[in-house]
């Protein structure tokens, strides 16, 4: 069967680097975003945030994923944030606990100011 | 004298395909005695025919020689003149003489006499012979139609009166014979226990044979699939029945499939019938199951498959006079066209109407009916899952396979929210339940299966208990799994765990149950979700 495959576009705003994530964040994906994480990070941002207003399915392998980029963030010093999920993605990020590691917001600008959400915990 | 009344015509040709009695009385001389002679029997390759053609007039038997058989019992017979009949330059008949009874030969007066009442009575003859073969056509088209006439009501007459009526199914069938009838056939039969029998089956030829067969093997079938439950068997012993007594050349195609109607089970087996297509919220597919026609070979076995008619999905069984049809062109409606109708059109009896209406503009308008027509639908209504007062039942609702392949979880995904639907399940617990039927069929399909497409998994869609039930089924056959490592994203994060391993974790904080199962031959994970509450309960 034919996945949704997954678009990934960077833009900058405000000193930070928007991923915008589109079609199924599976192990698919992979390639996508190391390449997004790359582009994003060659000019150091403020911070990473991740659009999942686009997004649709997402699995296991592709919560691999953002635990993958959370680990390269951290690594590198850099937040990650997070806006659009659905809330049973919501759920799911916070069952798992990348909502303690990463700050979900309601909408891009809050995303962009940082101004909701927490970080490490 | 005798004269030969039958047309040499007719008879000279039939011969060559039939039996020396056809022209056993062709030429009836007279002897001396006035008596009936034995008819004398002149073959069609015989030399004697070609010098009668040819002859100008009458012919001294006594006197002529040729390698004749024929003409050598006209000389055994005493015939002494033979006298050509021609009409337009054929022959139609002969006149045989016996000797005079004057014991005196035959004068040359004589012959004139005789040579002009030939050419007087020839053309007489002739147009006697063409009147009584006129006789003999309409009287062998009277009996043809009167054929068609017997053959149509033995058909009908076996057909269903009236369809069953079963609570949240729509059963609708239709059958037009041609003209030349064929030997379709449906049936619909009351079984034990409030499942009922469906039945599409063919006869080869046509006309009273063929409807003859079709009411032998209706009846079998009936009084067999009252002792025999299943499908497979009964077509075994059906056609055990029908071999014996089964006419050369002939035999009968079937497909006979059992519904359970509280579950939407079906149960079919299939005689070499054309497969029937069952249409789902997907597409249409057909439903394959091996076997031979019945009445060709004793012993033979029959496949029995079954799937599962989920709420919304119909099912169309059909003959050959649908796929068959052709239009001007001589090009056939196929089978590929009738599957994309099944797909494309509602179930039930629209789906028979719109079908129907595609054939017409299909054949073109006045084209005459090839062959039979039968079709019959059986459709799940949307909502069947439900009951009067609101209540879920413990049902089936699907069963399906998917091919173990990367990314075919969404299609397990998108068949069980199909077969749910109706259920109206809170939507985060419908989410909740995707996830996990994704995770499931992931790890089916590549630990059970290792993503082999010849390994697919099986999922089983039930409600029981108050609970919505997904079975995920692979052929791993692994025992169940103890508790792995609980995924701890700091370590993960900290590199002491890897990145992935969150299916089964996933999984368990996605469903109200998880049992997981094995017989060393299959591994079954199943998940259930309560099918009331709200959306806020943890999962």
């Amino acid at each position: 069967m034919a996945t949704h495959e997954t678009a990934v576009a960077v833009r900058r705003r405000d000193g930070v680097a928007v991923i915008d994530l589109a079609g199924d964040v599976n192990n698919a994906a992979e390639r996508a975003l190391d390449a997004a994480w790359a582009e994003a990070t060659v000019e150091r941002p403020d911070a990473v945030v991740l659009n999942f207003e686009g997004a649709g399915y997402i699995n296991s392998s592709g919560i691999a994923l953002i635990v993958g980029m959370l680990a390269k963030g951290r690594a590198a010093g850099i937040d990650l944030r997070a806006y659009g999920l659905t809330p049973h993605y919501r759920e799911i990020f916070e069952i798992t606990r990348l909502a303690d590691f990463l700050a979900i917001t309601n909408d891009e600008d809050s995303a962009v100011r940082g101004a909701e959400g927490s970080r490490d915990g | 004298m005798a004269a030969l009344t039958r047309t040499f015509r007719n008879r000279l040709l039939r011969r060559h395909g039939e039996g020396e009695r056809a022209a056993r009385d062709e030429a009836t001389p007279a002897g001396a005695t006035g008596g009936d002679a034995p008819p004398v029997d002149i073959a069609p390759n015989d030399p004697l025919l070609a010098y009668l053609q040819s002859a100008s007039g009458a012919v001294d038997v006594e006197a002529l020689e040729l390698d004749s058989p024929a003409l050598a019992e006209l000389k055994d017979a005493g015939v002494k003149l033979a006298v050509p009949l021609v009409s337009q330059g054929e022959l139609i008949g002969v006149l045989n003489l016996g000797p005079r009874l004057s014991e005196q030969d035959y004068s040359s007066d004589d012959r004139k006499l005789l040579d002009n009442l030939a050419a007087q009575a020839a053309p007489a003859l002739r147009v006697g012979q063409l009147v009584r073969e006129q006789q003999a056509e309409a009287a062998t088209r009277q009996r043809f139609e009167q054929e068609l006439e017997v053959a149509k009501l033995i058909q009908q007459n076996f057909l269903p009166k009236q369809l069953p009526e079963l609570p949240g199914w729509q059963v609708a069938a239709y059958y037009r014979p041609a003209r030349e009838v064929g030997g379709d056939f449906y049936d619909v039969i009351p079984l034990p226990d409030g499942q009922v029998g469906f039945v599409v089956g063919d006869v080869t030829d046509k006309g009273v044979p063929a409807a003859l067969v079709m009411a032998a093997t209706r009846s079998v079938l009936r009084a067999s699939a009252q002792r025999i439950v299943e499908p497979g068997a009964v077509l075994e012993r059906v056609n055990e029945h029908l071999c014996p007594d089964m006419p050369e050349k002939m035999f009968v195609t079937c497909l006979y499939g059992v519904l359970e109607p509280e579950t939407g089970r079906f149960r079919f087996a299939n005689a070499g019938h054309d497969l029937p297509y069952v249409k789902t919220a997907t597409g249409s597919e057909e439903l394959r199951a091996r076997g031979m026609p019945l009445g060709l070979m004793s012993g033979m076995p029959y496949e029995e498959k079954e799937t599962v008619l989920a709420p919304g999905d119909s099912l169309l069984l059909h003959s050959d006079g649908v796929v068959e049809a052709h239009d001007p062109q001589r090009e056939m409606f196929g089978f590929p066209r009738l599957k994309q109708a099944v797909a494309d059109y509602p179930g039930g009896g629209e789906l028979i109407d719109r079908v129907l209406a595609d054939l017409h503009e299909h054949t073109g308008p006045g084209a005459e009916q090839e062959d039979d027509i039968t079709m019959v639908t059986l459709q799940r209504s949307p909502g069947a899952a439900h009951m009067r007062n609101g209540a879920v039942p413990d049902a089936l609702l699907t069963e399906f396979e998917v091919t173990s392949a990367e990314g075919n979880e969404r299609l397990a995904i998108q068949r069980v929210s199909e077969a749910i639907a109706p259920l109206d399940i809170a939507e985060q617990r419908l989410e909740r339940l995707k996830t996990a039927v994704g995770e499931a069929t992931m790890n089916a399909m590549e630990h059970g299966s290792e993503y082999r497409a010849d390994r697919p998994v099986t999922v089983r869609v039930a409600t029981a208990g108050g609970l919505v039930r997904v079975q995920i089924t692979d052929l791993g056959g692994a025992p169940p799994s103890s508790d792995p490592e609980v995924p701890d994203l700091e370590a993960k994060l900290a590199g002491l765990q890897r990145p992935r391993g969150w299916g089964l974790f996933l999984i368990k904080n996605m469903v109200d149950e998880l049992h997981e199962s094995s017989d060393g031959a299959h591994h079954t994970v199943e998940l259930a979700v309560r099918l009331e509450g709200d959306d806020d309960g943890d999962a």
